[in-house]
């Protein structure tokens, strides 16, 4: 792995997504529209803003940042860039792992705003540390995107990279616990929820919200999140190939 | 094989979605010299060119580049290619897309406002690409090739679309590079190319026709427009 190449490819990609200012406008603003609907139709002090806002941080850059990377790589894929890239001598992961970079520091700034306005105007109380909510949303963002980068191996066109959004991350939503406590869960959907990786980003969220930090299971799904990351960045690299039919 | 073969292709075989686009080719190029790889839209060539560079699946024989398969890591840093869609960031300006590609490369800063040079687009740096001619795409495409300085360049239709002034300078850089030592590997489509090649590989259906100079060509079909060779070669075929 080559760290100028990877900056390189975070450059470029951040670059990219600076001539597109309303793509940037899309993903800073509408979390924050969805924040403060979330917030008026349950009203400030009721107990599913406060106890749904806070996970709803870190689910907002996992979206967005899923959709956003699976069009990109598609993109690049097509343009007949990414065969020129694979001419070049550089290794599949420096590819990977800059337009992770890049796409975390979009979320830094998507975190932060969304973060600011619903732990402040919104009044959302957080009982654990304010900042580990904002690391946990872009962990969560990092997450999406390599997830992402993954997935786009298996689209052919942009309508099937858009596609694979509600059949990878809805079943994740549904079964992270957000709808239903995953202890009230069938057992057989317990079992699958163990399986996916949003479920311990959605836990990291809610023990922070609830000042759980200490617990043992916090430190198991900040593992987690980090391996799945590791993970997606490794298969995302693996399905990228040199050689194509 | 010949000493001075920067290329060496044998026995090449690719099948692309069912379809057999090479049955078995096998070919040379001359190292330090224009070879031009010549022959309708859907002959094969920028299969060929693909094999060559090292990202098209074969099923079976060999493609040796520089004296060594193609596709080996070491090949990366040592070929220069450019594609048949002009291969740059639509939404990054010119000088985004060589910087870029330059910092990729490792090569220098000098080196971009070089290649702006050699393809005539100093004046257009600062322009985002998506807003440039076809044939303007085509040469920041070409231009990112040059970045490295590479032994083998392999231009898949690099001259297409352009003005004539364009293109007689870019057969120039070609020819200049050459002397230099780099081998490249041209494809087009369009025959009045053909005489600006030092050596001709003519393309049809996969299957490779002819492997001359285009004095030879003309000496050995009695024609003298190459056009004319070119169907007079495939009325021999048929």
């Amino acid at each position: 792995m080559s760290l100028r190449i990877t900056g390189a490819v975070a450059r470029r990609v951040v670059s990219q997504l600076r001539r597109d200012p309303r793509t940037i406008a899309l993903i800073v603003g509408v979390p924050c529209v969805l924040m403060v609907l979330l917030q008026q139709l349950f009203g400030r002090d009721s107990s599913v803003f406060q106890e749904v806002g806070t996970p709803m941080l870190g689910l907002f850059p996992f979206i967005t940042m899923f959709l956003v990377t699976s069009v990109t790589m598609l993109r690049e894929r097509t343009s007949g860039t990414l065969e020129r890239l694979m001419t070049m001598p550089l290794h599949k992961i420096d590819i990977v792992a800059g337009y992770a970079f890049a796409f975390a520091l979009v979320a830094v700034v998507q975190a932060t705003v969304v973060s600011l306005l619903a732990l402040g105007l919104l009044g959302l109380d957080v009982a654990g540390p304010n900042w580990l909510v904002v690391v946990l949303a872009v962990a969560n963002a990092i997450l999406g995107s390599t997830l992402g980068l993954f997935v786009s191996a298996f689209a052919e066109t942009e309508f099937q990279a858009v596609q694979f959004m509600p059949a990878v991350v809805l079943p994740q939503i549904l079964l992270c616990g957000l709808f239903v406590p995953r202890d009230q869960m069938a057992a057989w959907l317990r079992a699958i929820s163990y399986a996916l990786p949003l479920t311990y980003a959605y836990d990291a969220l809610a023990r922070t919200a609830a000042n759980e930090i200490d617990d043992v299971w916090f430190a198991v799904d900040c593992l987690v999140v980090i391996g799945s990351i590791a993970l997606a960045i490794a298969l995302g690299a693996a399905t990228l190939r040199r050689r194509t039919a | 094989m010949s000493a001075a073969a920067a290329i060496r292709v044998t026995d090449l075989r690719v099948v692309r979605g069912g379809a057999v686009v090479l049955p078995d080719l096998s070919c040379e190029v001359a190292a330090g010299s224009v070879t031009g790889l010549l022959g309708p839209s859907g002959s094969g060539k920028s299969t060929l060119l693909r094999a060559i560079v090292g990202v098209q699946k074969v099923a079976s024989g060999s493609v040796d580049v520089l004296g060594q398969p193609a596709g080996s890591a070491d090949l990366r840093s040592r070929i220069g290619y450019m594609t048949q869609a002009p291969s740059v960031y639509g939404d990054l300006t010119v000088g985004e897309n060589l910087v870029f590609f330059a910092r990729v490369l490792d090569a220098s800063e000098a080196a971009v406002d070089r290649v702006l040079a050699e393809v005539s687009l100093e004046e257009y740096r600062g322009r985002v690409v998506n807003r440039l001619s076809g044939g303007q795409r085509a040469r920041v495409s070409l231009a990112a090739a040059l970045l490295a300085e590479p032994d083998l360049l392999v231009l898949d239709e690099p001259t297409v679309g352009l003005d004539p002034v364009l293109r007689r300078d870019l057969w120039e850089l070609f020819h200049g590079l050459a002397e230099r030592g780099t081998t490249l590997l041209v494809s087009s489509h369009v025959m009045d190319e053909a005489d600006r090649c030092d050596a001709l590989l003519l393309l049809r259906e996969g299957t490779l026709l002819a492997h001359a100079t285009p004095a030879q060509l003309r000496e050995q079909t009695g024609e003298d427009n190459l056009e004319d060779v070119f169907l007079r070669l495939i009325e021999e075929h048929a």
